[in-house]
């Protein structure tokens, strides 16, 4: 099996916070991997470690099998970045952001225009090639510097939050272009918080808590391991969740409860739960 | 390729500022040409030349210095506010290309703004000599400080602290280093001071140059010396601040 990112006790301190804590990951090539976990968990750190962009204190990182602290230039050819924050060049237009990412990867001027208007049209921003991007909306931006990152065809695309602050629409056509992107052979290694994001998109699902990996397998396995219903139990302490394999036990459960019970299909969020006894939102 | 991926940035830009930019490269210079060329000095003589012709090659240093390190600002803001500057960090280029691109790029602006001190200069009367000399010199002065433009923008952490390093070091370098009076009339101790900054050697340099004088080699030891410090310390700084 080829893994294209592999992790060896990784770590990384911040003075006396640990950000990641001996991280073992391998993610497969041509997978859409999902890093899940709540705020302040140590997914962008530990991405920001894999693009190059901060240094581990200790263990190591591989890309495409190169050490990215050792080998930082050839580990970054064979990847693109989509960070959380918008940080395409406001002072620049649509196309002449594309034109700089394709020089800094040193492609050539042909291959460079076929893959610069290939990709405005994929983005849906073709018409605004000539339009500095200061004047785009946020969503705009996003799908550019998804466009930006795909434009040297990477082996492997990182997304760190990418659809934090979008709305749903614009969140949804981003899950395609994601779709879209692995179907042509990318792998796609994304962090998000948001639960029906790694729920829908990816193959398999990484959780990270307190910068330590907790549970890796696809999200039907770490939802059949949870139980696949739960009866939630509203309260006056927040309320009390429990997890089912069938309907009818929950069923049964919910309608001999005195208290106000819903029941519905488990999701990773309570795959989160069960294993940190809190909520991934906390 | 990178070096030039990143030069190409920092031109698109300029061109694309060039008018707001040459009206700022111009009212500072024509202010001091105004204030003490024509206000104060019109009758002084110092070294032997008009006090205008003695003030212009300073001014000139002056000026491609300001404008070679105001690229510190603009990768701060790139680093911090915009995050742009991350851009170049995950690309596939080495630490070297990166610094070659600023540094080209605070070149290019430092020899705009003499170019336009020197034209405004001619206007007022200054007998100058233009030469291969004097052009190497300012490009020695905006190498030292497009280099050291790059290494303070790695080093702050933030555009406050980009502000103070401006307050604390260029400017009172501005006025100490032999641009807008001789040396020898400081008093000894901030005389050995000004010995020690780069601005001092570079005024040195293109004022000897532009009056067809015999240039000061050790001055000339000096620029080259700080510019491979600041330039090696630049390729340092942005490889520590990535991977």
């Amino acid at each position: 099996m080829t893994y294209i990112i592999r992790t060896e006790r990784l770590a990384k301190e911040y003075g006396s916070i640990t950000a990641i804590d001996c991280l073992d990951l391998a993610v497969t090539e041509g997978e859409i991997f999902g890093f899940l976990g709540p705020n302040g968990a140590g997914k962008t750190t530990t991405c920001r470690i894999l693009t190059t962009l901060t240094k581990p204190t200790s263990g190591r990182a591989f890309i495409s099998g190169y050490d990215v602290v050792d080998d930082p230039v050839k580990a970054k050819g064979g990847m693109g970045i989509v960070p959380q924050y918008l940080n395409v060049d406001g002072e620049l237009t649509a196309y002449e952001n594309l034109k700089l990412h394709g020089m800094l990867y040193g492609m050539d001027r042909e291959t460079r225009n076929r893959r610069i208007k290939k990709l405005l049209d994929f983005v849906e921003l073709s018409d605004r090639a000539s339009s500095l991007v200061s004047t785009f909306s946020g969503g705009m931006k996003r799908r550019l510097m998804i466009a930006r990152a795909l434009l040297h065809e990477p082996k492997v695309l990182f997304l760190d939050e990418c659809t934090v602050g979008l709305d749903a629409q614009t969140r949804r056509r981003i899950w395609g272009l994601i779709r879209r992107i692995n179907q042509e052979g990318a792998t796609v290694f994304l962090t998000t918080h948001y639960i029906e994001e790694a729920e829908v998109l990816c193959h398999r699902v990484g959780i990270i808590d307190y910068g330590k990996l907790i549970a890796v397998d696809t999200p039907k396995r770490l939802l059949n391991q949870t139980g696949d219903f739960v009866v939630e139990t509203l309260d006056n302490d927040g309320g009390q969740v429990r997890f089912f394999q069938d309907k009818e036990d929950a069923a049964q459960f919910a309608a001999s409860s005195d208290r106000d019970v819903t029941m519905r299909k488990s999701n990773l969020e309570d795959v989160f739960i069960r294993i940190t006894g809190r909520r991934v939102s906390e | 390729m990178g070096a030039y991926a990143v030069f190409w940035r920092e031109m698109v830009i300029l061109k694309r500022r060039f008018l707001r930019v040459l009206g700022l490269y111009t009212v500072s210079p024509l202010l001091f040409l105004i204030a003490f060329g024509w206000g104060m000095g019109r009758s002084l003589n110092v070294e032997g030349v008009g006090y205008m012709t003695f003030m212009v090659p300073g001014l000139i240093a002056l000026s491609s210095m300001s404008q070679s390190f105001s690229i510190a600002m603009d990768i701060n803001i790139a680093r911090f506010y915009w995050m742009t500057f991350e851009e170049f960090q995950s690309a596939p280029v080495s630490s070297l290309s990166i610094v070659l691109g600023e540094v080209l790029s605070g070149m290019v602006k430092g020899m705009l703004a003499a170019i336009m001190i020197f034209v405004l200069a001619l206007c007022f009367g200054a007998e100058l000599r233009v030469n291969g000399g004097f052009f190497l010199y300012i490009c020695l002065n905006t190498l030292m400080f497009a280099s050291a433009a790059v290494i303070t923008s790695m080093v702050v952490k933030s555009h406050a602290d980009q502000a103070s390093f401006n307050g604390f070091f260029i400017l009172p370098m501005s006025f100490l280093c032999g641009t807008f009076f001789p040396l020898s009339r400081l008093p000894e101790w901030a005389y050995f001071t000004a010995k020690v900054l780069p601005l001092t050697h570079a005024s040195a340099c293109i004022r000897a140059a532009a009056l067809g004088r015999d240039v000061p080699l050790v001055s000339l030891g000096i620029m080259v010396f700080y510019s491979v410090l600041f330039f090696s310390g630049a390729v340092i700084c942005v490889k520590r601040a990535s991977i």
